[in-house]
């Protein structure tokens, strides 16, 4: 198993403070070590991938690996992404963004960017509040649950991402939690492989801002909360639809092979140039 | 590498560590604690049975768990760790690249310096630091 952290130390870009300046216990680290991996196993030149964040403590994580990276604003990190796949094509493009960046702030380019079919992977680490500006809900804190700005409880209903993914158009959908880092090195490795829009969500535990809020006494206890309410989609399916409500299914949810924004684009331009001549 | 038990050797590296304890939780073995210092530390290395899950799970790439010298590498039809990893492609550095230990040293010397300078300055340096 040396291979693991040795391996992740060669993508990390030494230059920059470590250790990292995520809370202890903090999922999105967990995440980063499977986009590492993702990456390796895929076979790709880091010069090849970009890796395009928004702004949050997941957007962070862009800083410190070395791949091409563009830290963007909070919520747009698609809107620069698209452009860059657009502009050039042959690079692997992965996107990440924490909750509020994808589907707050963010929410309109997300179904579009699903709309589009765009050739990326967007990596949406949720942890269910807005962790880095301090604790504020999020479009997916659950109701019920207490933040900053929900002191008596989430009135609101929460976003369920793989749902509004698979309406949008997203090409493949999967979720997965940074307890299950086997699973997920498995998800985010399928997704980096494929065409058009994938979007791979992630549950990570959030004890600073989220976990204190709502009863858990330190990370672990989050983490053995993920490895509880969480069950693999194929076991999940199988449940009394009365017992489905009680487990969150985590896996692979879509799976099509319709061909991405720029190839299309790529198309056409080949198409139009032809009958120019 | 052998998942026999007694095989590994697991190593902390206390400059990255911030105890967050998920290593010392779910480790089958019970191979490591966190410490009163708030670091985890090795207590029973013979009892790792190179599961691999505290490598995955450390989210701040603190532990490396290697082959004892000596120990016969874990044969590939026993791997069923991470999606294996395809032949490192070219641009990647050697495998017996950065050892952590070092670069954890460099963070930290590093670190000391960022103290040393005023704060605004070492704000400045990192131009991707936004909030
Ligand atoms: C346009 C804009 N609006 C608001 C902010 C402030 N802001 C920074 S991060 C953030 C939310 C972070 O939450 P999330 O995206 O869930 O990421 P996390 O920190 O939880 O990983 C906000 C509102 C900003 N930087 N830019
Ligand atoms: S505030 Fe939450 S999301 Fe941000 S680094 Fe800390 S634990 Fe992670
Ligand atoms: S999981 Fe990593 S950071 Fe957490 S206590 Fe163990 S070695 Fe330290
Ligand atoms: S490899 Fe498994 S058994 Fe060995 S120390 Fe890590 S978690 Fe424990």
């Amino acid at each position: 198993m040396s291979e693991v952290t040795q391996l992740i130390h060669q993508y990390l870009r030494h230059n920059k403070k470590f250790p990292h300046v995520l809370c202890p216990g903090c999922g999105h680290g967990i995440a980063m070590g499977s986009i590492v991996r993702s990456v390796h196993a895929q076979g790709w030149s880091k010069d090849d991938v970009v890796v395009v964040a928004g702004i949050g403590c997941s957007g962070r994580i862009a800083v410190y690996m070395d791949f091409n990276t563009v830290h963007t604003t909070h919520g747009r990190a698609l809107t620069f992404a698209t452009g860059i796949k657009m502009a050039k094509p042959e690079m692997h493009v992965i996107v990440i963004m924490g909750d509020g960046d994808a589907l707050s702030i963010g929410g309109n380019h997300l179904i579009h960017a699903a709309r589009k079919n765009i050739g990326l992977t967007a990596i949406i680490l949720n942890n269910n509040i807005y962790g880095m500006t301090g604790g504020q809900c999020s479009s997916t804190t659950p109701t019920g649950d207490f933040s900053m700005t929900t002191p008596y409880g989430q009135l609101e209903k929460s976003f369920d991402i793989v749902e509004l993914a698979r309406a949008a158009g997203a090409n493949f959908v999967a979720r997965g939690t940074a307890f299950h880092a086997q699973q997920l090195d498995r998800i985010m490795t399928t997704a980096f492989g494929r065409p058009g829009f994938n979007l791979v969500e992630v549950f990570t535990p959030c004890h600073t801002q989220y976990g204190r809020k709502n009863k858990f006494k330190n990370p672990v206890e989050m983490y053995k909360h993920i490895s509880k309410t969480t069950m693999p989609l194929e076991a999940w399916s199988k449940l009394e639809p009365e017992k489905r409500a009680e487990r969150t299914p985590v896996g692979v949810f879509v799976e099509r092979d319709e061909p991405g924004l720029e190839e299309r684009y790529m198309e056409m331009k080949k198409k139009l140039l032809g009958s120019a001549q | 590498m052998s998942k026999k038990k007694g095989s590994t050797q697991v190593t902390i590296f206390p400059d990255w560590c911030k105890g967050c304890g998920i290593c010392a939780a779910f480790c089958p073995g019970k191979v490591m604690i966190v410490d009163q210092t708030g670091k985890a530390k090795v207590v029973r290395e013979e009892e790792c049975i190179n599961c691999g899950f505290c490598e995955l799970h450390c989210p701040d790439f603190a532990i490396m768990v290697s082959p004892k010298n000596g120990a016969p590498e874990r044969d590939a039809a026993q791997d069923d760790g991470p999606a294996a990893p395809a032949p490192a492609p070219e641009a990647a550095p050697a495998p017996t690249a950065p050892v952590p230990k070092a670069a954890a040293s460099k963070a930290k010397a590093q670190k000391t310096a960022a103290k040393k300078a005023p704060a605004k300055k070492a704000a400045q340096r990192d131009p991707n630091k936004k909030a």
